[in-house]
């Protein structure tokens, strides 16, 4: 019982655990999750915040950039007023303020068939299917979700259902506060789906969010997921998506990244049955001070499975972006076809990429390859531009815009890629006026 | 037109161009042989504006005014273009949607209005369809998968397009067939016109049975050590550069 004591906590980590013991009585749930929030919170204090040795996390030393961290929400707020990102974009839209659903403010039309209900609810109910998708991981920051999470969105698509509308979770925190969200997706065996995340807050709000995202996708289902980062200036981001697919799956997922300040994106997909294929892309944008990291690992534990990634980054001014990608191939999945590729932009000699693709394979009979390239705007293509009368800003754009569409367009859904697309130009028509 | 007045340009501290003299009169079209590696292309380079190389000395006269210092975006509104040697591939920017960027920015940046969409596909489909550039080329990204005829009858096109009052063409008919060459040559031709001076770059003499200039002028170590008329491209495919292989005196 006696884990090794790790003599010296972070101001952070003493906060954390005040906050846990202040609220652990008031957190909802049966008491079989108030046991399971207990274990939780006992292994992230064996943990600790994520450090530089703890390899998984390698580039995001959470133990440095975490100083302080917020308060737990205590109260019910209001809506603030924050622009839609995705206006004019067709979607059902679920919202979750400071980690609780809220069905007053959230449309549920055109997606009939669906189940929407607060997950705070599942919690009081013991409902096991939480905690299941990310049993096996090993992450500091998914237990201290599960030791506090508060509540988020539970979506069943029910078997069979073709669900055209997309339906957005749109999570949205309002204010200095530390969140920590759990939503549960599951898609049932030949239903079809298209699923929106998005996350954002107030501008100059350090506030800390924590997401987990647990997904199981059935036999033949197809299901597109797009998650759009567009936190505040100031925020910390992380994101867990855990997700595993049934055989002869479709599954496409997108992450864009390019708010907060310090960010984390982590998804963990697992091949459960065979004949199923992935397509993991990513596109993130940075500037000023920010930090974003992707990490992937994508498990193929079945034969015959087929799974491509993809992830761009552009970084500007002193910025940081981290991708660490893994593929593992278990002894029995013969017959992987896997292939990951990252490739940074860096668009000032002050920003830095780092990069970590890796590939784990126990099988013989497979086809796995990963590259990562990382460089400038080519000068010879960028004075081609110029030559014909194209200014650098507008050149620089052209170049960016073509570099990011090939990840998002990777997605396959054209509403979706057309909306993501249309942030990457704003992102880049804004350049050099947020330096930090 | 174009005065070039003792340019001297160097890259990476060596100098490449020695001292380049050379006028061509509005409407004319003058040719540039030489051997390789006498400075052809990096005068065409120079002249567009291309970062890299430092211009130490000298004038380049364009329309009156000195353009030496002027961004490349900006010569290229003003009425410059070069016709690249090696156009480039850009994945990702479908063909058209550089091409109308490239026509409305210089429409921009001449203060006149941008093109609507329907004036802008009836001006690229009457060039692309002498030039034999198809609409599925136009949709492709810009240059990729193109063979080098496809990637010299767009720059061909472009130029076409954009109007310009000098054109450079650097080595255009390198990498051509016969029948390409007939093809952009013609392309060349119909764009021949009063108001329009052309500088022809080539290391030989068959583009020039095609496109025919009013003057050849030689490049050797980086200057003009010779000026004629057409018969002179016919005498150096007869001679060779041999005697002009040497260092300037």
């Amino acid at each position: 019982m006696n884990a090794e004591p790790r003599i010296l906590r972070t101001q952070a980590e003493d906060t954390l655990a005040l906050e846990f013991a202040a609220a652990r009585t008031r957190l909802p749930g049966s008491p079989s999750v108030a046991a399971a929030r207990e274990v939780a919170f006992a292994d992230f204090q064996k943990a600790g915040l994520p450090h530089r040795r703890t390899e998984p996390w390698r580039y995001t030393d959470l133990r440095a950039l975490l100083r302080t961290v917020p308060p737990l929400v205590s109260e019910r707020a209001e809506l603030p007023a924050i622009v839609d990102p995705l206006a004019g974009l067709d979607r059902a839209r679920l919202v979750v303020v400071d980690g609780a659903y809220r069905p007053e403010l959230s449309d549920l039309s055109g997606i009939d068939g669906v189940t929407v209900r607060p997950l705070a609810e599942l919690l009081r109910e013991g409902d096991e299917r939480i905690g299941r998708e990310i049993a096996t991981l090993d992450d500091a920051v998914v237990s201290l979700n599960a030791a506090l999470m508060t509540g988020g969105v539970a979506i069943d698509v029910p078997a069979g259902a073709k669900i055209a509308r997309a339906i957005e979770i749109a999570h949205v925190t309002t204010g200095l506060l530390q969140t920590h969200t759990r939503n549960l997706v599951t898609i049932g065996a030949d239903a079809s789906a298209r699923i929106l995340e998005t996350h954002v807050g107030p501008a100059d709000s350090a506030y800390q969010a924590n997401i987990v995202t647990e997904a199981t996708v059935g036999d033949r289902a197809k299901v597109i997921w797009a998650k759009l980062q567009l936190e505040g200036a100031a925020a910390v981001h992380l994101g867990t998506f855990s997700v595993s697919i049934g055989e002869e799956t479709e599954f496409d997922h997108l992450t864009l990244m390019t708010g907060a300040s310090i960010s984390r994106s982590q998804t963990f997909l697992a091949f459960a049955g065979e004949n199923a294929r992935a397509g993991l892309f990513g596109a993130t944008m940075v500037r000023g001070k920010q930090h974003a990291d992707i990490a992937l690992t994508v498990d193929h534990a079945v034969p015959n499975c087929a799974s491509r990634e993809l992830f761009k980054a552009v970084m500007d001014e002193r910025s940081e972006g981290v991708f660490q990608g893994r593929i593992n191939v278990r002894p029995a999945a013969q017959k992987t076809d896997g292939r990951m590729m990252t490739q940074g932009l860096l668009l000032s000699e002050d920003a830095s990429f780092f990069v970590k693709p890796e590939l784990e394979i126990f099988a013989d009979d497979v086809q796995c390859a990963h590259g990562a390239t990382s460089g400038e705007i080519d000068e010879d293509i960028l004075f081609y531009l110029l030559s014909r009368g194209i200014s650098r800003p507008e050149a620089e754009t052209l170049l960016v815009t073509a570099f990011l569409a090939e990840a998002i367009e990777g997605l396959g859904d054209e509403a979706i890629g057309d909306a993501f697309e249309a942030i990457a130009r704003d992102w880049l028509a804004n350049r050099g006026q947020e330096a930090k | 037109m174009l005065e070039i007045k003792n340019l001297h340009a160097s890259i990476d501290g060596k100098e490449i161009l020695r001292g380049v003299d050379l006028v061509v009169p509005t409407g004319e079209v003058h040719a540039i042989m030489g051997p390789n590696g006498s400075g052809k292309s990096t005068l065409s380079y120079v002249l567009a504006g291309r970062d890299g190389y430092d211009v130490t000395d000298g004038e380049i006269i364009f329309d009156g005014e000195n353009i030496v210092e002027t961004a490349p975006e900006e010569r290229a509104s003003a009425g410059v273009f070069l016709a690249f040697q090696y156009p480039l591939e850009i994945p990702g920017v479908a063909t058209m949607t550089f091409l109308k960027a490239a026509l409305n920015a210089q429409r921009k940046a001449r203060g006149e209005d941008e093109l609507t969409t329907p004036d802008f596909m009836r001006r690229v489909k009457a060039a692309s369809e002498k030039l034999n550039v198809t609409q599925e080329m136009l949709r492709r990204p810009l240059n990729v998968g193109f063979s080098g005829g496809e990637k010299k009858r767009n720059e061909i096109l472009q130029m076409a397009l954009l109007e310009p009052k000098l054109a450079i063409l650097d080595e255009t008919d390198s990498g051509l067939d016969i029948d390409a060459l007939r093809v952009v040559s013609e392309g060349v031709n119909a764009l021949r016109s009063p108001d329009r001076s052309m500088l022809v770059i080539t290391h030989y003499q068959r583009l020039l049975d095609h496109i025919v200039p009013d003057k050849v002028h030689v490049m050797s170590a980086g200057r003009i050590v010779r000026t004629g008329g057409p018969e002179l491209a016919l005498e150096l495919e007869a001679k060779g550069y041999a005697d002009y292989a040497g260092e300037p005196a």
